[in-house]
């Protein structure tokens, strides 16, 4: 319970800072996704079914929010994937622990966040391109695509160390 | 390794060691899966038949507008961060480029009025040609005949190579306003229908009774008409239109001239005259307009007859 608590207070603070405060540093307009950061953290530490339910919930939110006029469910969609493939990604990296590792290595963390942001802005331009929604070419999606990477990359390593350390201390029984 | 597709007796055994949290679940189940996917396309087609979802993103703004504007409030030290980067030669090169831009529109701003009523008589031009019949030349006064001179004349800056010919009209969006005496290649002299040697054939709009308007040597104000049918009396009011000549020189037919003032009887030759009204300020000439013939080449853009600035 305690966790779902903890993924909603996440995700509305993600999405507030998103569109209130990280504007003012947009490189051509594009924010660090935040809230698809909160989705990698959570999946990792809590596995690939809580990932996908946080992944949906942020979408839902994302697309539902005040600034947001595309269809709703195309966030919700994206982050529902970004959310299963980094819970697999945490599933398989504590599978073994034999190893004495009990965290997911930060080199995996990163490589994660990169993959999850390239996935999750790719899909959301995809349906976007699919159902016609904003009318942009491939041309502009690409550029938009690369530089919501890089900020990701570049701010995982302060915002996803206290996320997972966060949903390992609300429940740290049945945490990874 | 990873095993995507399991046969669902080893599935099930995982639910259970899972639930014991003795060993490591993998990968969600498969009815989650399907739920999230189909909530998502759910979504998506709500979203694209109508607005369904609208009092959804209506709950959701309520509770997190708010919140964005307390953050943003709150954060505005944080997001004024990018600013203390700006160099003093950024800041100069913005006041150079703000203050030009706000010259351009203190002087676009204090020219609405006059543009307004260029705008106005533009539109008066086209109207007259409408209504007259002709194309129109656009011209602009350009002089005035001195008053010492005892003659009511204009320079316009349009000439021959504008179309314009001797004798053709001059006419205002508000009426009558004289005959081109001579022309040069750019520009053209106007006798005004105040001057005291101008005769305009006139019509009284109500009884289409016949006459003369003559410019007053008294009253520069004023015009005088006097009726062929002495019997006559225009009333008070009644507009006064140019009878118009034969091939339109030097007047077109139809081109209100003024409205009867009063009437009265000349002493000299016991004649009865009609004061008018012109509707034309002979002192305060600016947009005017040569009636010429529809198809006239000129070096500017005429009104033509149907209203076409061609």
């Amino acid at each position: 319970m305690r966790r779902w608590l903890l993924l909603g207070a996440l995700v509305v603070l993600a999405l507030v800072l998103q569109v209130s405060v990280l504007d003012a540093f947009a490189w051509h307009g594009i924010v660090p996704d935040l809230a698809l950061l909160v989705v990698v953290g959570a999946a990792l530490v809590r596995g690939s079914e809580f990932g996908m339910v946080a992944g949906f919930a942020a979408g839902v939110l994302l697309d539902l929010a005040p600034p947001a006029d595309h269809l709703a469910g195309r966030w919700a969609l994206a982050l529902l994937i970004v959310g299963y493939l980094a819970g697999r990604v945490g599933e398989d990296d504590t599978q073994a622990p034999a190893l004495g590792r009990h965290r997911v290595a930060p080199a995996t963390v990163v490589a994660t966040v990169a993959a999850g942001s390239f996935v999750g802005s790719s899909l959301f331009a995809l349906t976007g391109l699919l159902l016609r929604d904003p009318a942009v070419g491939i041309g502009d999606l690409l550029p938009a695509i690369g530089i919501s990477l890089a900020w990701d990359v570049l701010l995982a390593p302060f915002v996803l160390p206290p996320v997972m350390a966060a949903f390992r201390a609300v429940d740290p029984v049945r945490a990874r | 390794m990873v095993m995507l597709t399991r046969p669902p007796t080893e599935r099930i055994t995982e639910r259970v060691n899972r639930r014991g949290g003795l060993e490591p679940a993998r990968g969600p189940k498969r009815a989650t899966i399907v739920a999230l996917v189909l909530a998502c396309a759910v979504l998506l087609v709500l979203d694209l038949t109508g607005p369904v979802l609208t009092p959804a993103r209506r709950l959701v703004g309520e509770v997190l507008g708010p919140l964005e504007s307390a953050a943003a409030t709150i954060a505005q030290p944080v997001t004024g961060i990018p600013g203390w980067f700006d160099s003093r030669a950024d800041l100069r090169e913005e006041i150079d480029r703000l203050s030009k831009e706000n010259g351009e529109l203190r002087q676009q701003v204090a020219t609405i009025p006059y543009d307004a009523n260029r705008l106005a008589a533009y539109d008066g031009l086209v109207a007259t040609a409408k209504s007259i019949g002709y194309a129109i030349v656009p011209a602009h006064v350009v002089g005035y005949g001195p008053a010492q001179s005892f003659e009511r004349t204009v320079t316009i800056d349009a000439g021959s190579s504008a179309g314009v010919e001797a004798d053709m009209t001059v006419v205002s969006a508000a009426g009558l306003v004289g005959r081109v005496l001579r022309v040069t290649s750019t520009a053209a002299t106007v006798l005004l229908v105040a001057d005291a040697d101008s005769v305009v054939g006139g019509r009284v709009g109500s009884s289409m009774e016949a006459g003369f308007v003559r410019g007053s040597s008294t009253d520069p104000e004023r015009l005088d008409l006097e009726l062929l049918d002495q019997t006559e009396v225009p009333a008070a009011g009644d507009t006064v239109v140019t009878w118009g000549s034969a091939k339109g020189a030097p007047y077109v037919a139809g081109v209100p001239i003024g409205v009867v003032d009063s009437v009265y009887t000349s002493l000299r030759d016991s004649t009865r005259r009609a004061r008018i009204t012109p509707f034309v300020d002979f002192t305060a000439l600016d947009l005017v307009g040569v009636a010429v013939p529809s198809g006239t080449h000129s070096d500017r853009r005429l009104i033509d007859a149907d209203g076409v600035i061609r």
